[in-house]
């Protein structure tokens, strides 16, 4: 077990050196142009609606699309072919190919065929299949595989491509520059294709009725394949087919702006082939073009491997509407840092990439990389079709658990670990999963526990046995909790003008209890009663290692126990982010939709709360004002998702704060993931960027501040400053 | 950009061009001839135009595959232009539009202003219909062919490098 940990490591350490720093610079680069171009499109929450409907209608009637798909296809003089997996459409493949007796393919980028493996298959046969997507060509030149799902080559650096086509041809005059060597991959590749007998495609779209492909790219390949040979084959899944081209608009426009914030990219082509281009023969001096003929095959192939089952799987059917774009690769801050190559199965990767491995090829596979998702949730904003990526991950996560076989240790685990998980659950997820029966063990004992903890010995246990990273600082239970200290005080609000219930999440309650305490004092100095009940944590440490049935159970139970307290009209305030982003997000899969709907509507963010506290006239002057001094803060990830961040800040700045907030996505912790020996290191890696903004000039005489646990704990790891909550800051 | 227009769409369309790097002429037809002629670059061919226009002798009308290979301009109508964005749809055409806009360096398109569309959605409208009842093909084009996989952007990545529309009024 733990030699697996350690070479899982080892690669990541690898890729980060290797392949880190041009994946970095790119997927920022395209993140930041994202931004840009959705600012100036009014209605793209609309249109993301827009793009949601027509999938989920898609995919709901694929089976009547498919007919009338058919149809529109042979009425054009077009085939098409549904292959059942990728033994089933490379055969027809390599029949078309042998049938037009085909000595090159040329391809156009498509990552259904990459799930194909269609080169090797056509390779058995003799036939030479190129790549023309100059990224792609890259690739294959390199024998690799492509490491993001629109940027194949997204890994190489500009001078390794340079040496890469020295290597492999030897040229008089090596090509250098970017603009040289496209322009010597152009010229090479164009050769190519004059020369090739089939063109292969991809679809990004297929409308049922009319048969039209929409084709995206920027290069102008795929046009060039699609009608330079005579013959082209289109080889897309199945859940490409879209009712009509009236429907195409709303992908259109958002596809290249969530991929690479581009309006639209150079060309979108719209096929309904078989084209009636004239085939060239480009020696011909003699006919032109009006009188050559139009002789054209066309072949659509949709592939279904293992589509129409997760079409059938409640879960992963959100899967089949995503259309590609790669933003949340993009977006993700451990994607950045060691790209598809780690953070991928055998094809798809990247955040979505799990649900669709998962779906194509099987869990063993989507299990090597799904634990790269923190669940962070910063993907969730930008997805075009506003698929639910960190569930996705979830969910199969969870079945990943489900899916092992119980060893040796478990009688003696299942008795210590109250959990609703299967035996064979690994350790470490266990260990997490159940932190809030750790933190209450911790407390109870504590210091005790903590001096135990910091021994040599128990380090090197929790290691080997759990994976957690020596490295990492481990949180210091508290021997009085947040609720005890609350059971034993008075409160001071005399005449209340509100009821609260501070939310005692596991971390506020035994370990930070300063931060819990501190919002007790703000609350009431802004005239609110506050009540500090016994309430089970969110659920979201079992959560995140995938343990759904045991953060379902927490679920009910925190949501039985608040609901006296919506009953009497108290607000819920909650300290932690993550756990208020449970309640606003995963508690919808768990709970009746009336109890959720009550729960968010009545749960702030305590920044948030104090913010709508002050605009209500509360006195400002009970508070811990700024006088001007200077803080650094970092948001955390969840509560930017549900764009509170502005809150913090407008609260801090009200009270005479500078604040400097970081631009940087994310801290790298999210949590358990940080603590784990694997990852320690990629969590660290991110975390440098957060590091180095608050260390330059500008920021590093300001106080840190971060409003997530994990976000503090890495913060403190990283600076040699201390961090803190904003309510401690302005607590009186 | 100083535009040569009132009408909205169409100096929308002007400054999307100029902002996609994109030149764009307006002529009439009388002046089409000659305007073209600024334009090229030879050796130039083009397929013949639905517009009642005149190409200007120096472009070859309706070439060979080898004239095609060795021109450095192509010449293809353009459906309608999309303001917002400033694409073109271009037509796949018996006579080889496609290939005639994709080959060559220099990609004119000639569009005709009442056909410029204020954006994408009532252009693939019209696509649709054809695309249904004539298995019309098109090309959604905006801006010149560019790729950044060679860490890079570079224009004129396999389709052409530079891109001069001309808008036509009929
Ligand atoms: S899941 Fe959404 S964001 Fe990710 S690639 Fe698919 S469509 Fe794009």
């Amino acid at each position: 077990m733990s030699k697996g940990r350690g070479d899982k490591a080892a690669e990541i350490r690898r890729l980060m050196a290797t392949e880190g720093p041009a994946i970095e610079e790119n997927t920022k680069g395209f993140n930041r142009k994202r931004r840009e171009a959705i600012e100036g499109l009014e209605n793209y929450e609309e249109l993301r609606d827009r793009a949601r409907e027509i999938k989920e209608d898609a995919i709901d009637r694929l089976p009547e699309l498919l007919d009338e798909l058919r149809t529109a296809v042979e009425d054009n003089g077009g085939q098409m072919y549904i292959a059942d997996d990728a033994a089933d459409a490379n055969r027809y493949i390599r029949d078309v190919a042998a049938e037009k007796e085909a000595e090159r393919v040329v391809k156009s980028k498509s990552m259904t065929t990459e799930e194909l493996e269609v080169n090797d298959a056509l390779a058995e046969d003799g036939v030479d299949v190129v790549e023309t997507d100059l990224g792609e060509w890259v690739v294959q030149l390199a024998d690799e595989t492509p490491s993001h799902l629109i940027a194949p080559a997204i890994h190489r650096s500009q001078e390794s491509i340079a040496e890469l086509f020295k290597e492999v041809f030897d040229p008089a005059d090596p090509p250098e520059t970017a603009s040289e060597l496209t322009s010597f991959a152009r010229e090479k590749l164009g050769e190519r294709i004059r020369d090739a007998d089939v063109g292969m495609t991809g679809a990004n779209f297929v409308t049922a009725d009319s048969g039209t492909m929409a084709i995206v790219t920027s290069e102008g390949n795929a046009r060039k394949c699609a009608v330079t040979p005579d013959t082209h084959v289109a080889v897309t899944g199945v859940e490409k087919v879209i009712p009509s081209t009236d429907e195409l608009s709303p992908f259109l426009e958002l596809l290249a702006r969530s991929g690479t914030g581009q309006d639209l990219t150079a060309y979108v082509s719209l096929l309904t082939p078989p084209v009636d281009t004239p085939t060239v023969d480009f020696d011909d001096d003699e006919t032109p073009l009006s009188e050559r003929d139009s002789d054209r095959e066309f072949h659509l192939v949709l592939i279904d491997n293992g589509r129409m089952a997760m079409r059938e799987d409640d879960q992963l059917r959100e899967t089949l509407y995503c259309i590609r774009c790669g933003q949340c690769s993009n977006s993700c801050a451990n994607f950045q840092h060691v790209g598809g190559h780690a953070f991928g199965g055998e094809t798809y990767s990247g955040g979505i990439g799990t649900g669709w491995e998962a779906g194509i090829e099987g869990l063993d596979t989507a299990a090597e990389f799904n634990d790269f998702c923190t669940g962070c949730s910063r993907c969730v904003n930008g997805c075009p079709t506003k698929i639910d990526i960190p569930w996705i991950n979830t969910v199969v996560r969870d079945r990943v658990n489900r899916g092992k076989e119980p060893d040796g240790y478990d009688f003696l685990v299942e008795g210590l670990t109250p959990d609703e998980e299967p035996g064979g659950l690994d350790l470490d997820k266990r260990l997490f999963g159940n932190f809030e029966t750790l933190a209450k063990l911790g407390s109870a004992t504590a210091p005790v526990s903590n001096w135990v903890a910091k021994t040599g010995p128990a380090r090197w246990a929790l290691e080997r046995v759990a994976g957690v990273d020596a490295r990492r600082d481990l949180p210091e239970f508290q021997r009085e909790t947040l609720v005890d200290w609350f059971e034993n005080r008075v409160t001071a609000v005399s005449d209340p003008t509100r009821e609260v219930v501070l939310y005692p999440d596991v971390y506020t309650n035994h370990v930070q209890v300063e931060r819990g305490k501190a919002a007790v004092r703000t609350l009431e100095a802004l005239g609110v009663s506050v009540r500090v009940p016994d309430v089970r944590s969110s659920g979201r440490a079992p959560l995140s290692q995938g343990m759904i049935a045991t953060a379902e159970e927490h679920a009910h139970d925190v949501y039985g126990r608040l609901a006296e307290h919506l009953d009497a009209g108290r607000d819920v305030v909650v300290i932690e982010p993550s756990d208020l982003a449970m309640f606003d997000r995963e508690y919808e899969k768990f709970l009746p939709e009336a109890s959720v709907e009550r729960l968010q509507e009545h749960s702030y963010e305590i920044m948030e709360y104090v913010y709508g506290l002050l605009e209500n006239g509360a006195d400002a002057d009970t508070l811990r004002g700024g006088d001007g001094d200077g803080v650094a803060y970092h948001a955390h990830c969840q509560q930017r998702t549900l764009g509170l961040e502005a809150h913090t800040v407008a609260v801090l700045e009200d009270l005479g704060y500078d604040v400097l907030t970081s631009d940087v996505e994310c801290c790298g912790m999210a949590g358990s993931f940080g603590y784990k020996d694997t990852y320690y290191e990629l969590s660290m890696d991110v975390g440098d960027d957060l590091a180095e903004q608050f260390s330059t000039t500008e920021a590093r005489d300001r106080t840190v501040v971060a409003s997530g646990t994990s976000c503090l704990e890495q913060l403190d790891a990283l600076l040699s400053r201390p961090s803190t909550h904003p309510v401690e800051l302005i607590a009186p | 950009m100083a535009t040569t227009t009132t009408n909205p769409t169409l100096s929308t369309f002007e400054e999307s061009l100029a902002d996609l790097g994109v030149d764009c002429t307006r002529t009439t037809a009388a002046d089409f001839a000659t305007t073209l002629a600024d334009i090229v670059r030879d050796p130039a061919v083009g397929v013949p135009l639905p517009f009642d226009v005149e190409y200007p002798d120096s472009v070859t009308v309706d070439p060979t595959p080898a004239e095609l290979e060795r021109a450095e301009t192509g010449i293809t109508p353009a459906s309608y232009g999309v303001a917002n964005y400033g694409s073109v749809f271009l037509p796949a055409t018996d006579d080889g539009a496609e290939l005639v806009s994709l080959y060559p360096k220099l990609h004119v398109p000639v569009v005709r202003a009442d056909d410029v569309l204020p954006a994408l959605p009532e252009a693939l409208d019209r696509f649709g219909d054809a695309a249904r009842e004539e298995d019309l093909s098109a090309i959604v084009a905006t801006g010149p062919s560019a790729t950044a996989d060679m860490g890079k952007l570079v224009l004129g990545a396999h389709g052409p490098e530079a891109v001069h529309v001309v808008m036509l009024d009929e």
